[in-house]
């Protein structure tokens, strides 16, 4: 019964993360989902993954979030997708149904196998998997510092509609000088 | 099909798969992008979790997901950031007005 309740809540939860129009509202409905997914591997008897999943995901995720939308603001038009939303909801069902046509229900039953403790498992077993977490961290420590650039002052114009503009005085000019040949 | 707790938390792995995707290919905003992918991603986790519960090798799936979990993180402060800073150039957060080519 907790199950079904928690999963119905976190699917609930990630679609308000999308359809709502407020983007901290997003961000904290996001939070909501990562909490709840981590009370689910709890349950499930993965601890670890439960406390890093609600510091990290809940925790640091969203204020990294609150941060980027204080620094960018919100987006005050509302924009229709491009693809047509019939479409995308086809293929999201197909896609789910092919899933779940393929492996519902999950019946097979795997014997015990003694498994090493984390720790070994982590540091002797995947320490690959180490190292790849601390490249990892270092990039996001520069996409931080990217987050974290100053700019110069933001443009009155996007970049695309100054070269349009360009474009066109240019090809204003090139025709009056045509006109100009002409004449003469 | 026996609703037992490893097929509700596999539908809702599914349900989450689902509405990442949905959200992936419908939001135009660059931050609601980043969102629909940590959706994805989370569920991938609980995907990976259960994998290991079933198969009884929980250690091993721990190890993954924390992996997992990390690259998620990196992925969401390099996509905010890249979000921050076309917003900051372009004056835009929509992924329409990132695409400056004209022809």
């Amino acid at each position: 019964m907790i199950y079904a309740l928690l999963v119905i809540a976190s699917i609930i939860f990630a679609i308000l993360a999308f359809r709502t129009q407020r983007l901290i509202a997003s961000a904290l409905w996001l939070a909501g989902v990562s909490a709840l997914v981590s009370i689910m591997c709890y349950l499930l008897g993965a601890y670890a993954v439960a406390v890093i999943e609600l510091s990290v995901g809940a925790g640091l995720v969203t204020v990294l979030f609150v941060f980027a939308i204080s620094i960018a603001g919100e987006e005050g038009k509302v924009t229709r997708s491009v693809i047509p939303i019939a479409l995308a909801g086809g293929v999201v069902i197909v896609a789910l149904a092919l899933l779940g046509w393929l492996t519902l229900p999950i019946t097979a039953v795997y014997p015990p196998v003694s498994e090493v403790a984390l720790p070994d498992m982590i540091w002797n077993q995947r320490s690959l998997d180490v190292f790849v977490q601390i490249v990892l961290v270092f990039a996001g420590v520069l996409g931080l510092l990217g987050l974290l650039a100053e700019a110069k002052a933001p443009l009155k114009h996007s970049v695309a509609d100054e070269y349009a503009q360009k474009r066109d005085r240019e090809l204003e000019a090139l025709h009056e000088q045509s006109l100009e040949k002409e004449t003469i | 099909m026996n609703f037992t707790p490893e097929n509700i938390i596999f539908i809702g792995v599914l349900g989450l798969l689902g509405a990442g995707l949905y959200g992936l290919l419908v939001s135009r905003n660059l931050i609601k992008v980043v969102v629909a992918l940590q959706i994805l991603v989370k569920a991938a986790i609980l995907g990976l979790v259960l994998a290991g519960n079933i198969s009884q090798q929980i250690n091993l799936s721990q190890s993954l997901a924390i992996t997992v979990i990390v690259a998620d993180t990196v992925v969401a402060v390099i996509g905010i950031s890249l979000a921050v800073q076309i917003r900051r150039h372009l004056g835009s957060l929509d992924v329409i007005d990132v695409a400056t080519l004209r022809g």
